[in-house]
This record gives C-alpha cells, sequence and structure tokens, in this order.
C-alpha cells in the first residue's frame, strides 16, 4: 500500500546502494531539510488562505476571491509582495537584535518539526522525549519576541513584548501539564508510543474525565502560547497598533507572521497526537470491521485531518470572541487553569494506578 | 421656577444684574467680576441648583466680547443664559472649571478661538489650535487668513 | 536602558521616574479618526490622559459666518457624519424658531423617521466599532448588514447614504420615495430576526462581560458636572434625553422610553444603546404607518432672514445634545454660529474616568463614549 513510510524506505534503500553510509546519511539531512522548508511554506500559504477563507465565512463575507481560482493564490501573491517590499530598520533600533530575532522565531518553528509523526511510521527524528522536547522549544519563541519588542525602540513594541513574556510563560505551565497528564496515561514520552497506545481508542474518550478537562485546557493554554485572540495581548492591534511587530515590515514581519502559523499548526499536531490519536485511524475497542474500514483511510489524511480541525478550532476562537485584559489573561491562568491542571495531574495518575481508564 | 421668579431670585443674589426677556430662556447680564460668585450661587443653592452649563461661548460684537453661558438645573428642568461684556483687547474673566467641569474644555476653546483669559484657570492651553500658534484668534471677526478662508 | 525619545512637547507632562509617555494616535487603530491623546502610565496603569484635538478641525462655525441660512446646513452634516441628518435637524429647526415657520404635519413626521433610522444607524456602527475596540472583529460585519439597508433606505429617498442634507428650513427637502414604507417595513422584520444575535454574539459573552463591567465608572454627580450626555450620562442614570424634556416636533406625541441604566461603568453605557435600538424601532412603527398626507415643506422666501436675536435649539443626536445657537444681526447670514456638540463634552469626562485602569480598558472606555472625531474638533 501507498504510504509515506514506504516512500522514505524506498529512497533509503536507493541512497544506500549507489552511496556510502556517510554520504546516504548526509543526503538524507539535506532532503529532509528541504522537506521541512518546503512544508513550512506550503503550510504558511495554505494556513493563510484557510484563515482568512474561515474568518470569512464567520463574517457573512466572501473573503479573497480574485487572484487564482477562488481566490486561492491570494497568499501567494501577499508573499509575492511582502519579499520585494522593503524590510526597514527603524533608526534608533538595536540593529542586530532587531534583525535577529524573527530568524529565531523562525528557527523556533522549524526546530519544533522534528518529533511529530506525519504518518504511520514516518517522522524525522524518532527521539524518546518528543513530548518533552516540544514543550521545551517551544519556550524559546517568547525571547525572539522580547528581542523583537526591546530592540524595536517603540514603546508600543516594548509593552507587547512584556505582556507576552508574562502571557507565555504562565501558560507554558498549564500547557505542560495537560501534556503530562496524557503521559501519565501512557507511560511514555515518545511520540510513536502515545500515538500507538491510542490503537484501541483515543485518549479523549479512553482517558474521558481527565483528559477531557486536559484537552480543553490545552486548547486554551495553546492558544494563549501562540499568542492569538482572544489572548492577543501581545498584538492587540486596537491597544498597542502590532505589538511586538509594530516596526517590522516586509520578509522580516513575514516570518514572525508564517511562525504564528507555524506554531498554530504545529501546537495543533500535538494537540491531535496526545488527546486526537496522531495518524492513529479511529478504533473502537473491537470491532474489527470497523477498525479495518477506518484502516483504509491512510494514516497521513487522518493526522492532517485532525490537525485541521483544532487550526479550525482555533481559528474559530479568534473570530469569535473579545481579547481579554492582562490582569484578566494571568488571573485566568493562575487562578484557575493552573490549580485545575494540577488538580487534574492528581486524577490522571490515581486513574493510572487504579486502571479506571479504558 | 418660571422666568418671573427666576428674575426675582437672582436680583436678590446679584442686584447689579440687569436682565432681558428676548430670547427663549431669561438672559441675565452680569459683570465679569461679579460672575464667579453668582456662579458659585447659582450652581449651589437649593432652589435655583443650576448644575448643568450645557453651552458656554463667546461672541466677538467687534466694540467688545460677550461671554455666553447657558446654564440649565437637572433637578427643576429651568434655564438661563448668564450674559457678560468683556475688552477686546484685555479679555479676562474667572473661570468656572472649578464649578462645573466641562467648562474646562469649554473654556480653553474660548481661549484659542477668541483670546479670553480665564483666570484661576487650571490648564489654559491651546487644544485644538496646533501648538506654537502665534497668529490672531480665528473666531474674532477682524480674523484674515487669505490661504485657507474663501469668501463667497 | 531604554531609549526616551524626545515626544514630550508639553510642559504640563511631567513624567515622573518609572512613568511611560505614550502617544496614542492621531493615527491609531482605536480612536477611529485622529484623535491624539497622550497617555502617561506606570507599567500597564493609566495615570493621566491628555487629549490633543484638532487634526480634523475645520472650523465650521467660521465658515457657517459666511453662508447663508439654506446653506450652512449642509456644511453640518460633516459635523458627526454618522447622525448627519440630526445635525441638519437642528439647524434646520433653529432657523424656524428664528422664523416662525410652521411645519407641516407630513414634515414632522418624515423629520422623526429619518431622525430614529439615523440613531439605529449610529448605534450600529457603534457597536461594531466598540466590538473591534475589544479584539472582535466579527461583529464589525454583523452590525454593516443591518446598517446596509437603512443606508440604502436613506439613498433612495434623499439621494446620499452619509451626508444626507435632507432637511431644510420648513421641512424636508423633497418627498418621501413611493417604496420608503415597504423598505422601512422590511428593515424593521430584519431587525427583529437579527437583534439576537448581538446578544449572543457581544452581549453575553462572558470575556466581553468582565471586560465592561465595573471598568469606566462614572458617577451621575460627574456625569452632570462634565456635562455628559445622551448614553454616556444615562449609563450613569442621569436622565438627558432631549426628546423627553424638552420635546421637538411630534416627539411629545409618541410613545417611547428614555431608557436609563444605574450602573455608570462601561457595560451600561453599552446596554443604553442596545435598548435604545429597540425604542428607536417602537418610534418608527408607530409612524411608519401613520403618515400624513400634505405638504412635505413649508412655503418659505427664497432668501432667508433671521430677526435680530438669539436663538437656541436642542436635540438628541445619538451622541447626546447637540446645541445650535444661532446670533443673529438681522442679515442673510448668521453673525454668529455655535454647535454644542455632545463628543465635546463627552471627552472631557475620558480622563476622569480612565485613570487608574488599564490600557485594553481605556479603549473600552473611549468604544463606550462613541467618540466621533469630526463631532469633537468641528
Amino acid at each position: 500500500m501507498w504510504s509515506f513510510s514506504n516512500i522514505a524506505d524506498q529512497i533509503h534503500e536507493w541512497l544506500s546502494s549507489t552511496f556510502n553510509p556517510t554520504w546516504t546519511l548526509i543526503i538524507e539531512m539535506v532532503i529532509a531539510g528541504v522537506c521541512v522548508i518546503g512544508l513550512f511554506a506550503a503550510l504558511g500559504l495554505v494556513l493563510v488562505i484557510m484563515e482568512r477563507k474561515v474568518s470569512a465565512w464567520i463574517q457573512i463575507r466572501l473573503g479573497p476571491n480574485r487572484v487564482g481560482p477562488k481566490g486561492m493564490f491570494q497568499s501567494l501573491a501577499d508573499t509575492l509582495k511582502l519579499l520585494v517590499k522593503e524590510g526597514m530598520t527603524p533608526n534608533g533600533a538595536d540593529k542586530f537584535l532587531f534583525n535577529l530575532a524573527p530568524f529565531i522565531a523562525m528557527i523556533v518553528a522549524m526546530l519544533l518539526f522534528a518529533p511529530i509523526a506525519f504518518a504511520r511510521d514516518f517522522q524525522l527524528w524518532d527521539l524518546n522525549i518528543g513530548v518533552l522536547y516540544v514543550s521545551a522549544v517551544s519556550s524559546i519563541m517568547v525571547i525572539s519576541i522580547l528581542m523583537a519588542g526591546w530592540s524595536s525602540n517603540n514603546k508600543y513594541s516594548l509593552m507587547g513584548a512584556m505582556r507576552s513574556g508574562a502571557q507565555i510563560v504562565s501558560y507554558e505551565l498549564s500547557a505542560g501539564l495537560s501534556i503530562l497528564a496524557i503521559v501519565v496515561f501512557t507511560g511514555s514520552l515518545s511520540v510513536p508510543d502515545i500515538v500507538r497506545s491510542q490503537a484501541d481508542g483515543w485518549w479523549i474518550f479512553k482517558g474521558h474525565i481527565p483528559a477531557i478537562i486536559a484537552f480543553i485546557i490545552f486548547l486554551i493554554a495553546v492558544t494563549a502560547e501562540t499568542n492569538r485572540a482572544p489572548f492577543d495581548l501581545a498584538e492587540a492591534e486596537s491597544e498597542l497598533t502590532a505589538g511586538f511587530h509594530t516596526e517590522y515590515s516586509g520578509m522580516k514581519f513575514a516570518l514572525f507572521f508564517l511562525a504564528e502559523y507555524m506554531n498554530v499548526f504545529i501546537v495543533c499536531a500535538i494537540g491531535a497526537t496526545l488527546f486526537l490519536g496522531g495518524w492513529m485511524p479511529f478504533h473502537i475497542g473491537n470491532w474489527e470491521g470497523f477498525n479495518h474500514a477506518m484502516d483504509w483511510i491512510p494514516s497521513s489524511v487522518w493526522f492532517f485531518g485532525k490537525t485541521f480541525f483544532l487550526i479550525f478550532v482555533i481559528m474559530w476562537f479568534r473570530w469569535t470572541f473579545p481579547r481579554l485584559r492582562i490582569d484578566q489573561l494571568l488571573n485566568l491562568e493562575w487562578k484557575y487553569l493552573l490549580p485545575i491542571s494540577m488538580f487534574n495531574i492528581l486524577l490522571a495518575t490515581l486513574m493510572a494506578i487504579m486502571g479506571w481508564h479504558f | 421656577m418660571t422666568k418671573e421668579e427666576l428674575k426675582i431670585k437672582i436680583a436678590e443674589l446679584l442686584p447689579a444684574a440687569t436682565f432681558d426677556e428676548t430670547g427663549e430662556w431669561l438672559n441675565v447680564h452680569a459683570d465679569a467680576k461679579d460672575w464667579l460668585t453668582l456662579a458659585q450661587q447659582l450652581c449651589n443653592d437649593p432652589s435655583l441648583s443650576f448644575d448643568y452649563l450645557f453651552c458656554l461661548t463667546c461672541i466677538d460684537w467687534k466694540t467688545h466680547l460677550s461671554m455666553v453661558y447657558h446654564l440649565s438645573s437637572t433637578k427643576y428642568r429651568h434655564n438661563i443664559v448668564v450674559k457678560s461684556k468683556l475688552d477686546t483687547h484685555q479679555p479676562e474673566i474667572e473661570t468656572v472649571s472649578f464649578i462645573w467641569r466641562t467648562a474646562e474644555f469649554h473654556e480653553r476653546e474660548v481661549y484659542e478661538m477668541f483670546g479670553v483669559n480665564f483666570l484661576n484657570h487650571p490648564d489654559l492651553r491651546l487644544l485644538i489650535l496646533p501648538d506654537g500658534w502665534e497668529g490672531k484668534n480665528p473666531l474674532r471677526k477682524d480674523f484674515e487668513d487669505p490661504v485657507n478662508m474663501i469668501k463667497l | 536602558m531604554y531609549r526616551q525619545t524626545d515626544i514630550i512637547s508639553d510642559s504640563r507632562i511631567s513624567p515622573q521616574e518609572g512613568d511611560l509617555v505614550i502617544n496614542v494616535g492621531p493615527q491609531h487603530p482605536a480612536t477611529h479618526g485622529v484623535l491624539h491623546l497622550v497617555i502617561t502610565l506606570n507599567g500597564e496603569t493609566i495615570k493621566k490622559v491628555e487629549p490633543h484635538l484638532g487634526y480634523i478641525h475645520r472650523s465650521i462655525e467660521k465658515m457657517c459666518e459666511s453662508l447663508t441660512y439654506r446653506q450652512f446646513i449642509y456644511v453640518t452634516s460633516r459635523m458627526d457624519y454618522l447622525s448627519a441628518h440630526i445635525n441638519n435637524h437642528a439647524c434646520a429647526l433653529c432657523v424656524e424658531k428664528g422664523l416662525q415657520v410652521e411645519v407641516p404635519a407630513r414634515a414632522q413626521v418624515i423629520r422623526v423617521l429619518m431622525d430614529e433610522l439615523t440613531r439605529i444607524a449610529s448605534h450600529e456602527l457603534w457597536w461594531g466599532a466598540m466590538a473591534m475596540d475589544l479584539g472582535a472583529f466579527t461583529p464589525f460585519f454583523h452590525a454593516f448588514r443591518e446598517r446596509e439597508t437603512i443606508n440604502d433606505i436613506m439613498e433612495e429617498t434623499c439621494g446620499a447614504r452619509l451626508t444626507m442634507n435632507y432637511m431644510v428650513p420648513g421641512g424636508v427637502m423633497q418627498d418621501l420615495h413611493p417604496d420608503f414604507q415597504k423598505r422601512v417595513k422590511e428593515f424593521i422584520q430584519l431587525y427583529k430576526r437579527k437583534i439576537h444575535e448581538y446578544d449572543e454574539l457581544v452581549t453575553d459573552n462572558i470575556i466581553f462581560q468582565n471586560r465592561m463591567k465595573s471598568v469606566g465608572y462614572l458617577s451621575p454627580e460627574d456625569a452632570i458636572s462634565y456635562g455628559c450626555t445622551g448614553p454616556t450620562a444615562r449609563g450613569s442614570s442621569v436622565s438627558s434625553d432631549i426628546r423627553k424634556l424638552y420635546p421637538y416636533e411630534i416627539y411629545d406625541k409618541l410613545e417611547f422610553d428614555e431608557v436609563l441604566e444605574t450602573g455608570g461603568d462601561s457595560f451600561a453605557r453599552y446596554m443604553i444603546r442596545i435598548r435604545e435600538m429597540h425604542e428607536s424601532i417602537r418610534i418608527i412603527e408607530q409612524l411608519i404607518d401613520n403618515i400624513p398626507e400634505g405638504d412635505f415643506q413649508a412655503k418659505t422666501k427664497a432668501v432667508l432672514k433671521l430677526p435680530k436675536g438669539e436663538f437656541y435649539t436642542r436635540v438628541e443626536t445619538a451622541r447626546g445634545e447637540l446645541g445650535v445657537y444661532i446670533v443673529s444681526e438681522g442679515g442673510t447670514t448668521p453673525y454668529r454660529i455655535k454647535f454644542r456638540s455632545p463628543g465635546f463634552s463627552n471627552l472631557s469626562v475620558l480622563d476622569h474616568i480612565a485613570r487608574g485602569s488599564k490600557i485594553g480598558d481605556l479603549v473600552a472606555m473611549m468604544g463606550t463614549l462613541d467618540l466621533v472625531i469630526p463631532d469633537i474638533d468641528r
């Protein structure tokens, strides 16, 4: 059967038979790098057009409909515009940090692709602490935002960066704790293990109460962590004009923009992997016929379907809710989400020990 | 209170005031130096309680300026108009922004548009005109701006 | 250290150690125009807000001094462009007061209908724009769906969608379009079908309520002292509806309630406007089937001359009390005109209610004060 892992294996076999092992490894790394960059660009374009179409649909209007069939090439045209636009650096800015910040945002987003299982047995780097890796690397994102805000020499940027710092650092906690609930159930930090443990049912069903609580907290926390409305205080258009990226233009702005969408994709992919079974098809217990029918749908379709569903939910939030205030945002985290997720961890542990989950 | 009652009451408060009943409401003419005490009494007297200053402006009569205060009472719903003559060259009058807070902005507007100097105003600066405006006061009748003013 | 750029041209601002002075505007997404606020912050907390006006000052008062009584009304559409009809109405009333013209019954009804439609349109736009200030973009488009219908009705009868110039001294410019009644009834149907979405999308939203409640408290005493009118004052339970207190046209014969809220906070001001839209619909429903036949304009001379004297009219615009003060010397042009605009007084209270709150709240408060900058600058 056609699958990503077959293609990968065939390429690997052909390369091994043609080159010596060192060259094979180097060429494979180059291919992987090119694929990540390609995926990056493709996802960026798709997510931007998706956001615009979803927002148009929610706002009873048409959305982009001029460039290409049904406006599908709009984001391509936008990218072209941003590419040829002058990337200005303000006079008073700290030029080195100012120019470095968007690249850090970009690199972080790229690094996060490594442990994600896109399809059955198809993963860039199968490391045994994949989930921990994602949590750890994604928190570097805040450094790029702080850097951008500080170096812009703009008060709006600085305030946006400070808000963002407070926000990401605090929501990192609940996101981590809600991930931990699933890790407790599975007993493993490795992404393939977590996916395989959901062969007889996804954790959101198997883990019932604690898993559902963890899932909701995870969704709220990652929305906040990726600085998207209703938690977009770092940008807060009506308050801080554009927050930390007020002074950015051209491609440097585009990198921030792209990094935001990549982060959304990655957190949704993680969410799909942990709670909705990643590439694992929808299986119900011992219903052999039903499970077999589900297996016919390729694993990559399952993975991307779930991820895009979560992305849609996050976009839905953005176009429906008003923004929170900074003190309400921190209250929500420290007074509600954190205690609940701590309690939830205890509950999950209890359930895992007692084997109350299915 | 009706016009007549208001007239009697205000005549008690300020014997120097003159009245004129041509308009819709009672017009009280007061001297600029009496204005602050009259204003305080108008606002604080329980039977008058003019607590709402709904219009504050100035008119340039070429020979003199005339401050016009439209006062209303949210309790009794009676209105009066207080007018005060000012000198064209050195217009000065006490501020009433401590009595009616809305006067602060309106007086700033009159200050820049007519050049009336409000004594003891907390923040008498240009509000609408650009910083560093050094021309004449735009709403005065002798103001000329050959570039921006179109004469019909 | 963070470099302090030299933006403080103002002598009265003397920032202390740790203060951050920020220019909000003249170009800023939340000011809906060219309002310039210099805010002094301590962290995120506002210590002082200072409006700088005049970026769209066109000196309409001076302009009117050289225009005739028929001409100057057109200029006033450009003051508060969201309630252009009501501005025109105030000026027409003031000129009529001077001329002592009796306006035909039909014209009075048409004027009131137009005023109320304008009020709804204005509140719709405010609702969308205010939700946008709070970071929700979707309501803006939902509000425009209904507002567009009103604009279409206006376009048919008045020939313009925003600055209608429909009211003239003595009545209205021309008769209603034959489809007017049908279209207005369609609009009422649409409004009643869709209005619940407003509550579902925004009013009942928990985030929205947390953002609005107990924010920007304005006490009734302060509301009066600062000269606040319209929904801003009524949110603090100060009765200030000119339509009820000093009725003009046929408002004294109509059944409608003055909407009052006791909260005094942003949410109260928000609820006032939402409820006011319902009241306006009530007024339109009473009138739409009872437009009397007859002239739409009283006979007036071609060249209007007001007698020597002073004339003052007050009307209730969507933002509050608009006063028109005409001083006449007996000529064909006014000697002096003063527009007492509601926005100017409502803006002056911003510093008072914003102190001690967060920047996000400042934006919410500006939203609930419903500032229209050309109305403030004139």
